[in-house]
């Protein structure tokens, strides 16, 4: 399947605070300019595969959104794996082509956990909640603390994810935070949960994002103006819960990893610049040890000596990503690297002729990797 | 701020877990099929999905998996206890549970794989299952 499909059309809407604005609002606006980006006509979609908005579930949303985009499509509806879902929904939508099962597919998202309620984020874990257990930070400051006693991985070393992230959506005039930081701020950011300070926590962010799927093939008789091929896609879940993993430091980012470059052919050394989900510092350094980049518990001396930074090594989060565009979970990094591989990034990576994307979910509970290429 | 605690809803299968802890024993499933054993209570064994399974008595002796220190509440009722540190702890029979280490500030203090020893504590009327930090044995 490698190369068949392709990423036709991307689009967004504003980020950070838009009071007023439902999700299903944010959804219309990211699909009409996806569909807008593409070229194509409304009524050509067939596919409708949409993220459910974290902060408000509601039964049946996808068909609400179909209707709100006046749609019948042959296949559809909600999927839920967290931050993990908007690049599973990619692939499913990519295998559904490629059998027929419809012809153009929408992938998109919205939430407005900023105007609306963040409560999501900030949850009781159960019975567990008698123990002062509560929130997703603190189940990523477990593997951050655990990481740290484990490979002697460093607060500087996390804060040079923090630092990439925010030098590059300082240069995105749509990121939502717009200021770069250095160490001596890191440092001065206060504790949330020990040892994840505000510094490595990302935004929280009302948006929506979308994007057009459809075959190589009928992109060409469409004439879709920059079409970006889909070179691998693979999945992993995690599953459990951060107490009961026995591994704290070790993700189905492996597997998701594995999988996407079987299909796409190549591997972590064939990668230009990376997206990588930074819902929290810590998230990256895992990924990056799990995707191959470096080995198991070294993320943090290959995030050091700006490696990670637009003219290191390997930029990653080229638009800001969690940590400084929006906190939208996942669809804005796709975004990024279908701009990289058409050239026409704000922060363009020279050369660039392949882009790893990551989205997980949850406490690394689920994990979904995209391969792009040109 | 009583009202307000966040007290564990007994189920009729987690009940015998609370009442173990009234009575200061910690209990966990032990799997009579397979050998399994875990926590938090369920239905079925989640290796061999049977459900021939007993409660036993954990010794109380485990290790400390990892851990975080809140300095924000998210939740009014632990506001007034800032900062303070929740804590995965493996039992040595294999189960891990969520909890709190009580001596944090103990020499040598918080490390991974430390020996912790339980401590059932009451708050706000509710049994819990908290830990010690334990001298490493010679």
């Amino acid at each position: 399947m490698r190369g068949k499909t392709v990423i036709a059309g991307i689009g967004h809407t504003a980020y950070g605070k838009l009071p007023g604005r439902d999700t299903l609002s944010l959804n219309v606006e990211a699909c009409r300019k996806a569909l807008e980006d593409a070229g194509i006509e409304k009524d050509a979609v067939d596919g409708l595969f949409v993220k459910f908005p974290t902060s408000s579930f509601s039964m049946m949303y996808g068909q609400t959104l179909a209707e709100a985009l006046r749609l019948q499509p042959r296949v559809g509806g909600v999927w839920d794996q967290g931050g993990a879902s908007n690049i599973s929904m990619i692939s499913f939508a990519a295998m559904a082509i490629e059998h027929g099962q419809c012809e153009i597919a929408i992938v998109c998202g919205a939430d407005n956990p900023r105007t609306g309620t963040r409560q999501a984020y900030e949850k009781a874990w159960g019975d567990d909640a008698a123990y002062g257990w509560f929130g997703v930070p603190a189940g990523y400051a477990m593997l951050a603390q655990r990481h740290m006693q484990q490979f002697g991985t460093r607060p500087e070393q996390m804060a040079a994810v923090a630092i990439a992230c925010r030098r590059h959506g300082a240069e995105n005039p749509d990121a939502q935070l717009r200021k770069p930081l250095t160490l001596d701020e890191y440092f001065e950011s206060p504790m949330i949960v020990e040892p994840l300070r505000r510094a490595d926590c990302c935004l929280i962010s009302d948006g929506g994002a979308a994007v057009v799927v459809m075959s190589a093939r009928r992109a060409k008789e469409l004439g879709v103006p920059a079409p970006v091929p889909i070179l691998g896609f693979g999945q992993g879940q995690t599953s459990w819960e951060v107490a009961r993993r026995p591994d704290l430091t070790t993700t189905a980012a492996v597997t998701s990893a594995r999988t996407a470059f079987a299909m796409a052919g190549c591997g972590p050394q064939d990668i230009d610049v990376a997206q990588i989900y930074d819902c929290f510092t810590i998230t990256v350094l895992v990924t990056l040890e799990d995707y191959g980049f470096c080995r198991k518990g070294e993320g943090g001396a290959f995030a050091e000596g700006g490696r990670l930074e637009i003219g290191g090594e390997l930029p990653i989060n080229t638009s800001g990503g969690l940590l400084s565009e929006t906190g939208m979970p996942g669809m804005q990094l796709v975004l990024e690297g279908v701009r990289q591989m058409r050239g026409t990034a704000n922060l363009q990576v020279k050369d660039a002729a392949r882009c790893i994307v990551s989205n997980q979910g949850g406490i690394m509970h689920t994990h979904s990797t995209l391969i792009l290429g040109q | 701020m009583t009202a307000e605690f966040p007290v564990p809803q007994r189920t009729p299968i987690s009940e015998s877990y609370w009442q173990g802890l009234e009575e200061g024993e910690l209990r966990y499933q032990h799997c009579e099929a397979c050998g399994n054993a875990w926590l938090p209570a369920r239905g079925e064994c989640p290796r061999c999905l049977k459900a021939e399974w007993q409660w036993t008595r954990a010794t109380g002796r485990g290790r400390l998996v990892s851990w975080t220190v809140y300095h924000i509440a998210h939740h009014p009722a632990f506001a007034d206890r800032l900062p303070y540190n929740v804590a995965i702890v493996e039992l040595e029979e294999g189960p891990r549970l969520i909890t709190n280490i009580v001596n944090p500030d103990e020499a040598g203090g918080l490390a991974i794989d430390r020996p912790v020893e339980l401590v059932i504590e009451r708050d706000h009327g509710v049994a819990l299952a908290r830990f010690r930090l334990r001298q490493p044995e010679q």
